[in-house]
């Protein structure tokens, strides 16, 4: 199959590679996909409390290139959004971007769920900590 | 060293020199139909035609009577199965092969059991091979034939033909083997191995594409088969078509050089895959070998790279042409039904790659393609979640996938 030069370059020089301290209050981790279906991708999240802004984001994926190219994306996509334009992030949005071909929108769900993923396991920490999860219902609009 | 590196010889191989050049002058100034018995340019194709029936017979230890041409294995695959269920459809309704067969036999078994025919599709062992006991166990009254490929094409293994044919013959059925893949690799010897009916196909020993050959054993027993295509009676009545006079002539040179070079080239590539092998092993973990690797083609090689998805590995190695076991292209993600047929947990299908190997690879090819491979799967393990988590010490049989 022929990819995209967008592919290329993610897969080539994937952005924001690596891990985040998954037990910093701040940080969130989504895991999506699985090994037996040839996709998981790994999104961490690193929110800054005060303005609720995503200050920092890392990714690895086991997957095509596509699953890569997607992954390495949305770091580059979160940095600097507050949680809800995060969540803004459509997988349609993703696909055009990479020119992914027809059998490989899967991999741009995938990034998108992983973006969800992330910002739910930041809530539910905080929520466990008793702090109002930051950028969650209108505190830490962007400055 | 060119570039790209072709390592994908099971997929199909380049057309040797000599053999095209066995062929040239059929294209041009000798034309003829075979089929032509009243003049010279008919007679000269027949003879270039009889020459390539003797050069095949003499590789697979057949008669140039018992070779019927065909466009390739697929059609030759078709042809013995679907024409023997045909012809002995009174004796008996049941058909046994093996789950790992290639798709051109399970498709026309599957076609069988829609029009009414039982089939018995035989597991494999985690080498790759069949246990003859069970296979004994699947005979009935009612089997007419066996259909057990030599050489798979994906794993490379071996199957045991000698003892099969000898099992089949023993309980009175036919024996058909796909021996596309092994063909002018290894020895296969028809009388010996008591074959009834074999494929093979021109362009995977270096012949051309689009021709083929079915083997039809005609005594002891004498087999028969019912034609499936319809037309001028050629091949005994079998397989109706003007002959692909340059494709013979193509197929038949590309046997004569393969017998006599198989000995030397087996010894050649067995130690090239063997070189390629242990530098992989020595510089990487968590590599697994598909298959047994005794029972095997001396050319092929299936590893799976643990954690790093056999796709984005072909994509790391983009100036070196092998094949990946995970078909992720397809919509429904499915990796191979051959490694799952020996146990391969679907995660390792999904980082297979299959390594071809040939007669025009060099030693440093070999090497080259080593570095590489083990260059991406590093690279790739740096990106892996899932490698990330086996150096933790995480089980990953043991992590809650959720589904997607």
């Amino acid at each position: 199959m022929a990819y995209s030069s967008q592919v290329l370059d993610h897969y080539e020089n994937p952005r924001n590679v690596g891990s985040l301290d998954k037990t910093d209050p701040n940080v969130g981790t989504g895991m999506v996909g699985a090994p037996a279906c040839g996709d998981v991708l790994k999104l961490q999240i690193k929110v800054n409390a005060e303005s609720g802004i995503i200050e920092e984001a890392k990714f690895r994926t086991f997957g095509c290139g596509s699953a890569i190219a997607s992954s390495s994306l949305v770091t580059e996509w979160v940095r600097g959004k507050t949680l809800d334009e995060a969540l803004e992030i459509r997988n349609a949005d993703i696909a055009t971007e990479l020119s992914l071909p027809p059998v490989k929108i899967h991999c741009s769900v995938l990034a998108e769920d992983a973006i969800k993923a992330a910002i739910e396991d930041y809530k539910k920490k905080r929520a466990a900590n008793h702090q109002p999860a930051a950028g969650a219902t209108g505190s830490g609009e962007p400055l | 060293m060119k570039k790209p590196i072709y390592m994908d010889y099971h997929a199909t191989t380049p057309v040797d020199p000599r053999v095209l050049d066995a062929m040239l002058p059929y294209f041009t100034g000798k034309f003829g139909n075979a089929a032509s018995r009243s003049h010279s340019f008919g007679w000269e194709a027949k003879e270039a035609v009889d020459k390539a029936r003797r050069q095949i017979a003499e590789l697979i230890g057949a008669t140039p009577e018992e070779i019927i041409f065909t466009s390739g294995a697929t059609e030759s695959d078709n042809l013995a199965i679907k024409g023997v269920a045909e012809m002995y459809a009174e004796r008996g309704d049941h058909i046994i092969t093996v789950a790992t067969e290639h798709k051109a036999v399970l498709d026309a078994s599957k076609k069988l059991q829609k029009r009414g025919f039982q089939l018995t599709y035989l597991p494999v062992l985690p080498t790759g091979l069949i246990d003859l006991d069970q296979l004994r166990e699947a005979i009935t009254g009612r089997t007419i034939l066996i259909s057990v490929m030599h050489a798979n094409n994906e794993i490379g293994v071996l199957q045991p033909i000698r003892e099969i044919g000898r099992i089949a013959r023993e309980r009175g059925v036919l024996f058909h083997t796909d021996a596309t893949q092994s063909v002018g690799k290894v020895p296969v010897d028809a009388g010996l191995d008591h074959i009834d009916l074999m494929s093979l196909s021109g362009h995977k020993m270096y012949g051309p594409k689009g021709i083929g050959a079915l083997y039809v054993r005609r005594k002891n027993p004498r087999v028969q088969i019912t034609a499936q295509m319809d037309g001028g009676g050629h091949e005994r009545g079998m397989r109706s078509g003007t002959l692909n006079v340059t494709g013979i002539v193509g197929l038949g040179e590309a046997c004569a050089i393969c017998r006599q070079e198989m000995a030397a080239e087996s010894l050649r590539l067995a130690a090239l895959r063997d070189r390629l092998k242990d530098r992989i092993l020595t510089r990487l973990d968590e590599v697994y070998i598909n298959g047994s690797l005794e029972h095997r083609l001396p050319s092929n090689l299936n590893l799976s790279f643990a954690y790093v998805e056999g796709e984005s590995l072909l994509m790391g190695i983009k100036d070196v042409a092998v094949s990946s076991g995970s078909a992720c292209t397809s919509a429904t993600l499915e990796p191979s039904y051959v490694l799952k047929a020996l146990g391969v947990g679907d995660e390792l299908a999904h980082t297979s790659i299959r390594f071809g190997l040939g007669r025009f690879n060099t030693a440093e090819e070999v090497d080259y393609v080593a570095d590489h491979v083990i260059e991406a799967v590093q690279r790739l393990r740096e990106l892996s979640p899932l490698y990330e988590l086996a150096k933790e010490g995480v089980d990953l049989k043991k992590v809650h996938w959720a589904a997607n």
